[in-house]
Order: C-alpha cells, then sequence, then structure tokens
C-alpha cells in the first residue's frame, strides 16, 4: 500500500537547514495497523505529512498503491487525499461553524455528490460513531471525544484506504483514548490501514506493528503480541 | 455557485465580524455612491446649458460692420459703413456651401400701444430664415413669410409676453392691429422663445417685423445691423465665415487685414468650447469617482487579505479533506463579489434615488443652470460591471496567499 525508499526531508529556516527524515525505507502493507513512535523533533509527524500528500519530500521515491507520489499538482493531491486517505488530527479540526453531520460531509462535498446524499451518508457514520443524536450540534458543543469521533467520521466518509492520525489521542483522557484506539482497531479490522502517531507507549502497544523513529531514521521496529479478537 | 454550502460559509465569514463587513462595505457604497451624484450632477449642468442654448443651430455664426482701423483704397480709417441687403444676394451666389442665409436689425427697445395698453418691446427687422438658425415655437398664427419681406408688409410677429401685455387674456390677437412708435401692424402671429432664463425672457418681450419694412418705416436705408450664417451639413461655421468676411471686407472697401472692421461670433466654436468643458468635467468626474471606489475596493482587498489570514487553518483542513485550490479560490472571491456587488448596489439605488428626487424637486422651477440631472441605465450597468470585476481583483490577491502555503502549514497556523 505505502512504500517509501531512502526519503530524505529538510526543512530551511532561514539560513538553517533542518534534515529531519533522513533516507526512510518503509513498507506498509494494506490492511496493516501500525504506531509511529519517537521522542518529540524525530521526524514522526513529518513522516506521516509526507505519507498524507500535505507535506513535500526532497528526495527517494514514496509510491502510495502503485502511484508515484512526486511532483504532484495541488489539484492532483487533493484528489488523492479525497480519494484515498482519511485523516485524524490531536486538535480534531474540525470547522467550527459547521454542525457535526456537515463537517462528516465536507470530504463528499469536495466529490461533488448531493448535499442531500451527503448528508445522509454523513448521519450513517455519525451512526457507527454513536453520535447520531449529536448530528445538529456545533463542535463547540461536544466533548473532545466526541470530536475526535466526528473527526473520525469524517476521515472514513469517503471509504478510504488509509487511515492517518496524528496524535489522536493526545488532547484526550485516558479512558477516552481507549475508546479511540478500539474505534481504530475495529477500522482495521474492516480491511482499511491505520497508521498512528503517537508518543504514548501504551497507545502503540494497541496496534500490531511499531515503528521506531529517531533522528529522522527507523531505528528499530517490532510487531506486537497484539491479541486479535474474533470472537 | 449555486451551493448552499458556498453561501452558508459567504454569509457566516461576513456575519461573523459585522462592524468590519459594514465599513468595508461602506467604502464601496461611498464610492459608488458619490460617482453617481457627481454623474447626474454633471448631466444636470450640461442639460441646462443646451436648454439655455433652446434649438439654435450650433453650426452657425453672426456677422456685422463695426469702425474701420486701417485706411484701404483712399478711405481713411475711423470709417463707419454698413452691411446692405444686397450683400445678402452676393454672399448666397459666392459661398454655395451656406444653408441659411438672415439679414437682421434691431431698433432696441419702442414704445407699442394698443387701446390704453402700452409697453416698451425690443423691435427686431427679419428673415423668414431666421427661424431656421434660432427656431422659436409658433404658438399661434405664423412667422414671416416672403411675400412679407417683398411686399414690405406692416405686420409683426409677436412674443409671448408681449401678447400678454398688449392683450386681454381671453383675447385673440391674431389679425389685430398695434401701434409701434406711432405706426400700425397687424398681428400675425405669436412665439414663444425656446430658450430658458434671461435669453428667453428677452426674446419673449419681442416684436418681430419684416426687414425691409423695418427699413423703410424707420428710415433706415437699405442697412443691415448683421447677418446670421448657418453652414450646410458637412462644412464647418469657421468656413463659411472666414470667407463670408474676406467677401464683405471686398464689397466694403475694407483692407483686407483690418480685423477690427468686422465684428463676428462663431457659435460653433462657443458650442466646442462648452462640450470640451463639459467632456472636461466628466473626465474629472470619472476620474475622482473611480478613485473614491478604487480606494473601496482596496478596503475589500485588505479585509479578504485579513479574512485569509484568520481562515488559514480552516482551509488548511479544507485541502486535507480534499479541497482543490480552486474551491477556496472560488469561494473567497465569491465572498469578495458578494460583498462589493451588494455594497456597490446600495450605493447605486441611493445614488440614483437622490438624483433622481432633485430631479424631481428642480422640475417645477425654473433653474437656468441646473436641468434634468440623470444617470444613465447604461452607465449604472457598467458601474456594477466594474464591481463584479473590481471584486474579483480584490479577492483574487488574498485568495493566491492563500493556496500558495502547504496545507500542513496552513493546519498548523496559529492565527487566531
Amino acid at each position: 500500500m505505502i512504500r517509501l525508499s531512502r526519503l530524505h526531508k529538510s526543512y530551511i529556516t532561514g539560513s538553517n537547514r533542518l534534515h529531519v527524515l533522513k533516507g526512510i525505507d518503509l513498507f506498509i502493507d494494506s490492511g496493516e495497523l501500525v504506531s509511529v513512535v519517537g521522542s518529540s523533533g524525530s521526524g514522526k509527524s513529518t513522516l506521516l505529512n509526507v505519507i498524507g500528500i500535505l507535506d513535500s519530500y526532497d528526495d527517494g521515491e514514496y509510491y502510495l498503491g502503485n502511484n508515484l507520489i512526486q511532483g504532484l499538482t495541488e489539484k492532483r493531491s487533493a484528489w488523492y487525499r479525497n480519494q484515498m486517505i482519511g485523516f485524524v488530527f490531536q486538535s480534531f479540526n474540525l470547522i467550527s461553524f459547521k454542525n457535526a453531520m456537515e463537517n462528516v460531509a465536507l470530504p463528499l462535498y469536495y466529490q461533488n455528490i448531493p448535499r442531500k446524499k451527503r448528508n445522509r451518508i454523513a448521519l450513517e457514520y455519525l451512526e457507527k460513531m454513536g453520535l447520531l443524536d449529536w448530528a445538529e450540534h456545533l463542535p463547540s458543543e461536544l466533548s473532545g471525544g466526541q470530536k475526535q469521533r466526528v473527526a473520525i467520521a469524517r476521515a472514513l466518509v469517503t471509504n478510504p484506504k488509509i487511515i492517518l492520525a496524528d496524535e489522536p489521542t493526545g488532547a484526550l483522557d485516558t479512558q477516552t483514548s481507549y475508546e479511540v484506539m478500539s474505534l481504530f482497531k475495529e477500522i482495521n479490522e474492516e480491511g482499511i490501514t491505520v497508521i498512528i502517531v503517537t508518543h504514548e507507549k501504551d497507545i502503540s502497544e494497541r496496534t500490531k506493528r511499531i515503528i521506531h523513529l529517531t533522528d529522522g531514521i527507523i531505528e528499530k521496529e517490532y510487531t506486537t503480541k497484539l491479541k486479535v479478537n474474533y470472537v | 455557485m449555486f451551493e448552499r454550502e458556498r453561501w452558508r460559509e459567504v454569509i457566516h465569514v461576513l456575519s461573523k465580524n459585522k462592524l468590519r463587513t459594514f465599513m468595508t462595505a461602506f467604502g464601496i457604497l461611498w464610492g459608488i455612491f458619490m460617482l453617481m451624484i457627481m454623474l447626474g450632477a454633471s448631466t444636470g449642468l450640461s442639460n441646462g446649458m443646451k436648454r439655455n442654448l433652446g434649438d439654435f443651430a450650433v453650426n452657425s455664426c453672426f456677422i456685422w460692420a463695426q469702425q474701420t482701423t486701417m485706411p484701404y483704397k483712399g478711405f481713411k480709417k475711423g470709417r463707419h459703413y454698413n452691411f446692405e441687403l444686397k450683400d445678402m444676394d452676393m454672399l448666397g451666389k459666392k459661398i454655395p456651401e451656406i444653408e441659411y442665409l438672415s439679414p437682421r436689425m434691431n431698433r432696441g427697445n419702442m414704445p407699442i400701444s394698443r387701446d390704453k395698453k402700452t409697453g416698451g418691446f425690443n423691435i427686431f427687422g427679419d428673415f423668414p430664415e431666421f427661424n431656421n438658425i434660432d427656431p422659436m415655437t409658433i404658438v399661434k398664427g405664423r412667422f414671416l413669410n416672403h411675400k412679407d419681406i417683398q411686399d414690405r408688409r406692416k405686420v409683426v410677429v409677436i412674443g409671448e409676453r408681449a401678447n400678454e401685455v398688449l392683450f386681454e387674456q381671453d383675447e385673440d390677437a391674431l389679425g389685430k392691429y398695434i401701434k409701434v412708435n406711432d405706426v400700425y401692424f397687424q398681428v400675425v402671429g405669436i412665439f414663444r422663445s425656446k430658450h430658458t432664463g434671461g435669453w428667453g425672457n428677452y426674446q419673449n418681450q419681442s416684436v418681430i417685423m419684416p426687414l425691409t419694412t423695418l427699413q423703410k418705416t424707420f428710415n433706415e436705408g437699405n442697412t443691415v445691423h448683421w447677418f446670421s450664417i448657418t453652414a450646410k451639413r458637412g462644412t464647418s461655421a469657421k468656413y463659411i465665415e472666414t470667407k463670408a468676411i474676406s467677401l464683405l471686407k471686398a464689397a466694403h472697401y475694407v483692407h483686407p487685414d483690418d480685423e477690427m472692421a468686422v465684428g463676428h461670433q462663431n457659435v460653433e466654436e462657443e458650442f466646442k468650447k462648452f462640450n470640451g468643458l463639459f467632456m472636461g468635467v466628466n473626465i474629472v468626474v470619472w476620474i475622482v469617482g473611480l478613485g473614491t471606489l478604487f480606494a473601496g475596493i482596496i478596503g475589500v482587498s485588505n479585509i479578504m487579505l485579513v479574512v485569509v489570514r484568520e481562515r488559514t487553518q480552516e482551509f488548511g483542513i479544507q485541502r486535507a479533506v480534499g479541497a482543490t485550490p480552486w474551491k477556496i479560490i472560488g469561494q473567497l472571491i465569491m465572498e469578495s463579489v458578494f460583498l462589493t456587488v451588494i455594497a456597490g448596489y446600495i450605493g447605486l439605488f441611493f445614488g440614483i434615488g437622490l438624483v433622481e428626487l432633485v430631479d424631481m424637486i428642480i422640475s417645477g422651477q425654473h433653474i437656468e443652470a441646473f436641468y434634468n440631472p440623470e444617470v444613465s441605465l447604461e452607465i449604472a450597468f457598467k458601474a456594477l460591471a466594474v464591481l463584479v470585476v473590481a471584486g474579483t481583483l480584490a479577492g483574487i490577491i488574498p485568495a493566491k496567499r492563500a493556496v500558495s502555503m502547504k496545507p500542513i502549514d496552513a493546519i498548523r497556523s496559529e492565527y487566531k
């Protein structure tokens, strides 16, 4: 699903050049549940942004499916993000003046799906998240956990191949964090690739594969003994 | 364009900061308002001047005899001479480009009486052609004809004001006799001036008789005071004027270089000056009006820049879930155009409204210099088109900026 080879990325701030990703080789198959861990500044968020085509890279190759993601127009990038990828952010990033249903329906709006149809689809996903009663509420009227579930519904609504989550539990308490993680597990069990960036050990332990990033290189990676519940 | 989502966003953004939106809109509103007021005023002034001119033939000139200032062919300088009626035939034969040629005499104010009614009126001697050069409205009867001239008939055409003074209100003046300086003349017509103000009053207080009758009755010999000449279409009045002057000089033994011996005035030249003046006024109006409008547009563009900064994160999120740059640019341009057009339309409405109101108030009154101020529908629509273009331009720079950064930088921007 995702193939990175010798991927380099640096930021230039003024006269300083900050080498963030120093040659990443990584393959993530479809249907994996992966977490990327590392200390702050290790480049884990940058890696996620490159995978999500929110950011560019300098050198190496990145294949999403069979497509080389390199030098795309912004229009094409937007299409990939819309069709292939769902994002979940630490700070939820919901649009403040749209209610839960409209926020969920937003990606469908960019697919030019008629309003009634996209709202119906959005309601289905809210129902899956157990938020049907909150469909008409604005983000400011929702709790953190509810907001994140709206964001997850928004990420899922286009039926993407990959969910990218950047510190999805960073703003949530432990109990809610675990609930969100079990949601991700459910999503993953439906066959969607899920990649989570986190610095919390107990969160990463709830994924099947942990990639440890240190100073822009993959230091180590290992599979966890995550019990898959087939009941 | 007609997506409900887009309009909701427009309304949300504009109503979030109502004072700011109002202030920005006011810049545009005021620009258009001022432009309309100034255009209306300049049209009013121009119409006022044109009405004052009546139907006066603009391709006309006047030529009269003055005192010579140069000796010529045995004549001393300082000689007085007069144009004569025979000059008229000469000019008509030698200048085929003349359309109308009318000799005129003015005997000034003379006492006129009828029964016990008396008054002082201006006496003119004219040819029928005069009514083609400075047309009057014939209220009753007729104007002079060539038979009157030929037979030196004692007939007069009287101005409306003269009619009011000399006859009873319900009395028919036609066929009646009035006494001009102890000579009786029959009234054959009543006219009304097409000019306004002082010029119109003066004409309405005039009495016109055949030029030949005036010459004979008041012992003027063969004298003509001045010639009024109009040029045929395609010929300039200036050309006619120059040619006629040199012919008249030759006929009256005046030195060809004696500029002071022949007095002349060219309505065409005056009219050109007048038109030039109003073109100048119009240019100033457009420069000032568009300048004011431009300031308003800069204001809108500025506000859009602020809006873009405030909403950078939101745009980042929208792009993360699949918004193309043009979706976002389109949204911002729509906001900008919406703001400009609504504000512009209100400005247009009040501007034209005020102009129409002024028109309504002054239409009943005789204000010489100002008449029928108006803004044409065409200009109003053009202004609206300018607004749409301006709104687009005002939105495009901020919109370009909004999508120029990488989505991740937009999402991470911290402006609140």
